[in-house]
């Protein structure tokens, strides 16, 4: 048997961005030993990306802001298909949990009155996303990384976990190998937390790292958790679409939060032409009103372009599909115009939007504060994941939590920009401490030798392939799946493209099982791609699978041949699990009755 | 489609040597597409590393034609390609494989740095805080712990004092927790003595080296020594200085 290093903690944490370090913090905190491995260093997580801003209801800016309001605007976000009580707690909870954050050193953007500035984003009524800059995330995962470097938590970098191992029902440990020298590291744990964020490489055109391959997801798929809400991927409207090695780059909203506006080649703004029912009596019917509302004005409603992702995203590509597109295939995005408004236009815009100026003028060579940007719709966001309990985070099998973008409930349908981040914090902190206390409760489990030696076994053989003759190469494969997925599961879909898109993935496999890796097991990306191709296809086959379930169009699933809402999926949520046969099996689920409280939340603020 | 040619330098701990490889390029290319194309089709074990590709997390360092860069943000178009494009690890810390470093003594160094220790709250238990006074510190927090300034610093690069100095990336991170407007704690001693804030003689080679435009030396370093020096050789000036609020 292979070699392998053995560590053991109380409570073991998949994932280093916003999610899992809260996790760690506060299972730590609870005084037991905590493990913590990435993938990347500590830091380069994807939360360090994130932009525009963290949601919570501070009320700071206006007043009339609460929690009842960021729930309802949550739940109309997600098409009502969200897990309410998730909703309820994250709204009730990200305040406190960003005052948290400035308690432990990070420094938000100011109001004159010296509290923390929130801006207006996309679906939410009020002002909301405390931020900075445009380097929110930058700030959330270093306050969490330097306050939690000194909570006595162990962290593993550029570690991989590749399997869950059980000990009859419940997950016992994990078993991971670290890129350096290739060895294997089995974890022992009375607890884990997943926080391995989200799945975009499954996509050609992505705001995503090499690292959201779907693992988390397909870990717990693999042990026998359920998922659910796969079919839902938010495509983000706004991504970079030239130069073509930038395509997919994301473009905050928070241009489209400090007035940017979008047009298509005939300088029309198309926004205002399509405004959905649910949101007509709060968006802006002329273009003054939507720049007073940028400007902080409470009497005006917002622009059209700060309307939910799903739409915003769909009206850009049917202006693309019928010719009024831009030279590149995307839209006009516009925040030079302001200076018809503003004295010294360039300099607030440098101020408001600095990572956004130097993106564009460093990779396009263009000045935002001068002309307009192009953009189009790029892969952004996960909505489904993990099926986990509201208040605990765990899993459907004992011992697994999970927290962030890998598990799902709080987005329904569509995630509204800001609520990811916020996400992060409520639920990061909700699964540390309740996976703290089931490793309280239980003690180590029986770590099965069997099942890590297959493990391993597995993990190996693309060096075995290395010399055989029908052996691929990982990035081809992978390749070949982003192609196909984009085309096929892509923002507009229909039931004969996603069947045959799930017979594809069936090829893929065939063909993964053939990856092969040249060179040994010191760093080798190659060797990574191998291993982390079979969960971008559970992931993708998740994907294709709830989407061809859903037979209607509702938020981020948009379908040709179904293409209105169906009132009887709206009281479902689409689940995917493993069979006892080893296929994926995909079902619906009746969505819980919402209590009467909350329904009256939601009437109240209709 | 043009093509290019890239040197980049392949080998571990135990030493290496430059591997040549063409390759086609297209409109917009940064350097890190080369890479990770040549990794795709021709090297799929060449060791790199990368996250976002747009300049926000700081994992693409290298040298490419012995500057300290972000693959990520340096276009091929704005480096002749008639000659090879030489691309190189850092050179402060030992070698990994390929183009990856060990950087780890970044992460130890700065966890023996005192922490944020915030002042008591006002009554509601929040902090009232000035624009102002949080944009100083912004500038400091907008570092991607690229440790490009690591790299290109003498007092590490060359003469490796590694034990003796932090280096410029955790004076900027000393720097704002000092600067922090709610923070109480006090870290000059060490600062001066530890941390070894005298071996900098303020080349500046950091501050031209860093991707975020942080002004490491101007805004960080020499207000740290300047106080360092007050509390250590000029106690008339720095009371003076706290009367007269400075
Ligand atoms: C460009 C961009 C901008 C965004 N802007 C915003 C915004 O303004 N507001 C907002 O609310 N949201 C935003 N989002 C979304 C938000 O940033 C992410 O959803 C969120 O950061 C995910 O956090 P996480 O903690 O779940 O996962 P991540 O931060 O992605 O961390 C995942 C961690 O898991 C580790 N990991 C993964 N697989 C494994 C494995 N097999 N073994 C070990 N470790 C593993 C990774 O190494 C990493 O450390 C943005 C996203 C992007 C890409
Ligand atoms: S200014 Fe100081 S810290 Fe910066 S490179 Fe020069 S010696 Fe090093
Ligand atoms: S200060 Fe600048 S150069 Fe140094 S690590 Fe930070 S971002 Fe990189
Ligand atoms: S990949 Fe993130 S800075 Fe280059």
């Amino acid at each position: 048997m292979t070699e392998i290093k053995k560590h053991q903690y109380d409570v073991l944490v998949v994932g280093a961005g916003g999610a899992g370090l809260r996790a760690a913090i506060e299972a730590s905190a609870s005084g037991l030993s905590v493990g913590m491995v990435c993938k990347s260093l500590l830091g380069k997580a994807h939360t360090v990306m994130a932009e525009g801003g963290v949601a919570a209801s501070l009320g700071y800016v206006d007043d009339r802001d609460d929690w009842k309001v960021h729930f309802a605007d949550t739940m109309r976000g997600g098409q009502y298909l969200n897990n309410w009580r998730m909703a309820e707690l994250h709204a009730r909870e990200a305040p406190e949990c960003v005052l948290e954050l400035e308690a432990w050193g990070a420094l938000f953007d100011r109001t004159q009155d010296g509290r923390i500035l929130q801006r207006n984003f996309g679906g939410h009524k009020y002002p909301r996303l405390a931020h900075v800059g445009d380097r929110t995330g930058l700030e959330m995962i270093r306050t969490l990384q330097d306050h939690g470097i000194h909570q006595g938590i162990k962290v593993h970098m550029e570690c991989t976990v590749i399997s869950l191992l059980k000990d009859g029902d419940r997950v016992v440990g994990a078993l991971g190998y670290e890129r350096e020298k290739g060895r294997f590291q089995l974890f022992e744990c009375r607890a884990i937390v997943l926080a391995t964020g989200g799945i975009g490489k499954a996509f050609k055109v992505t705001s995503n790292s090499w690292e959201y391959t779907g693992d988390g997801h397909a870990l717990a798929y693999e042990a026998g958790a359920e998922l659910t809400d796969m079919e839902f991927v938010q495509f983000h409207p706004t991504g970079m679409v030239w130069p073509p090695s930038v395509r997919g780059i994301l473009v905050t909203e928070g241009v489209r939060g400090e007035g940017g506006i979008l047009y298509n080649s005939e300088r029309r703004r198309f926004m205002f032409d399509d405004i959905p029912d649910l949101y007509k009596d709060q968006t802006a019917d002329n273009e003054e009103e939507g720049w007073r509302y940028t400007q902080g004005d409470k009497e005006a409603r917002r622009p059209p372009e700060l309307l939910t992702r799903d739409h915003v995203a769909r009206c850009i590509v049917r202006q693309i599909k019928e010719g009024r597109g831009s030279p590149h295939d995307g839209v006009y995005l516009d925040i030079a115009w302001i200076k018809e408004k503003l004295p010294k236009a360039a300099q607030h815009i440098q101020k408001k939007l600095p990572s956004m100026y130097h993106q564009f003028k460093e990779l396009a060579a263009i000045d935002i504060t001068q002309e307009a940007m192009e953009v189009g719709p790029t892969t952004h966001y996960a909505m489904g994941g993990i099926r986990v309990d509201p208040d605990s985070q765990m899993s459907t099998l004992p011992g697994l939590f999970a927290a962030g973008e890998c598990a799902a409930g709080l987005h329904g349908a569509n995630r509204l920009g800001g609520n990811s981040l916020s996400d992060l914090l409520v639920f990061g902190k909700r699964s540390g401490k309740h996976a703290a206390e089931f490793a309280k409760e239980n003690g180590f489990g029986q770590i099965n030798n069997d099942q890590v030696e297959e493990v391993t076994r597995q993990a190996l053989a693309p060096f075995e392939r290395a010399g055989s003759s029908d052996g691929e190469s990982p990035y081809q494969i992978q390749y070949d799946l982003q192609e196909m997925m984009q085309r096929q599961v892509g923002i507009v879909r229909n039931e004969e493209d996603l069947l045959d898109a799930v017979e594809e993935i069936g090829k893929l496999r065939e063909r993964a099982g053939k990856a092969a890796s040249p060179g040994n097991r010191e760093y080798n990306p190659g060797w990574h791609a191998a291993l982390d191709l079979p969960n971008l296809l559970t992931v993708s086959e998740a994907v294709a699978g709830s989407a061809v379930k859903r037979k209607e169009s509702r938020g981020a699933q948009a379908r040709e041949d179904f293409s209105e809402k169906d009132e009887a999926f709206s009281k479902v949520n689409v689940v995917s699990y493993k069979g006892s046969d080893g296929e994926m099996k995909i079902e619906s689920r009746e969505i819980p009755e919402m209590g009467a409280d909350l329904k009256q939340i939601i009437e109240e603020m209709k | 489609m043009a093509t290019a040619t890239f040197r980049i330098w392949r080998g571990d701990q135990q030493g290496g040597e430059f591997a040549q490889y063409q390759t086609e390029i297209d409109e917009g290319m940064v350097v890190l597409d080369a890479v990770l194309k040549i990794q795709a089709e021709q090297a799929s074990d060449l060791a790199v590393r990368w996250n976002c590709k747009a300049g926000k997390c700081g994992s693409c360092s290298a040298e490419v034609n012995g500057n300290p860069r972000l693959m990520c943000m340096t276009r091929l178009n704005d480096i002749p390609l008639q000659e090879p494009v030489t691309i190189e690890p850092m050179q402060s810390f030992p070698p990994l494989k390929d183009l990856v470093t060990d950087v780890s003594w970044n992460f130890q160094a700065k966890k023996k740095i005192k922490p944020f220790k915030p002042r008591a709250p006002e009554p509601d238990g929040t902090w009232r805080m000035d624009q102002r006074d949080v944009d100083r510190v912004q500038e400091f927090r907008k570092c991607i712990e690229c440790f490009l300034c690591q790299d290109v610093c003498h007092v590490l690069r060359d003469h490796q004092l590694h034990e003796e100095f932090i280096g410029p990336r955790l004076l900027v991170y000393s720097a704002a927790l000092e600067m922090h407007p709610l923070d109480s704690e006090d870290r000059l001693d060490d600062l001066a003595n530890a941390k070894g804030i005298g071996y900098c003689n303020i080349t500046k080679c950091c501050t031209k080296a860093c991707p975020e435009h942080i002004t490491i030396t101007d805004n960080a370093i020499i207000p740290l020594k300047e106080r360092a020096v007050d509390r250590f050789y000029d106690p008339v000036r720095r009371l003076f200085r706290v009367l007269a609020g400075g």
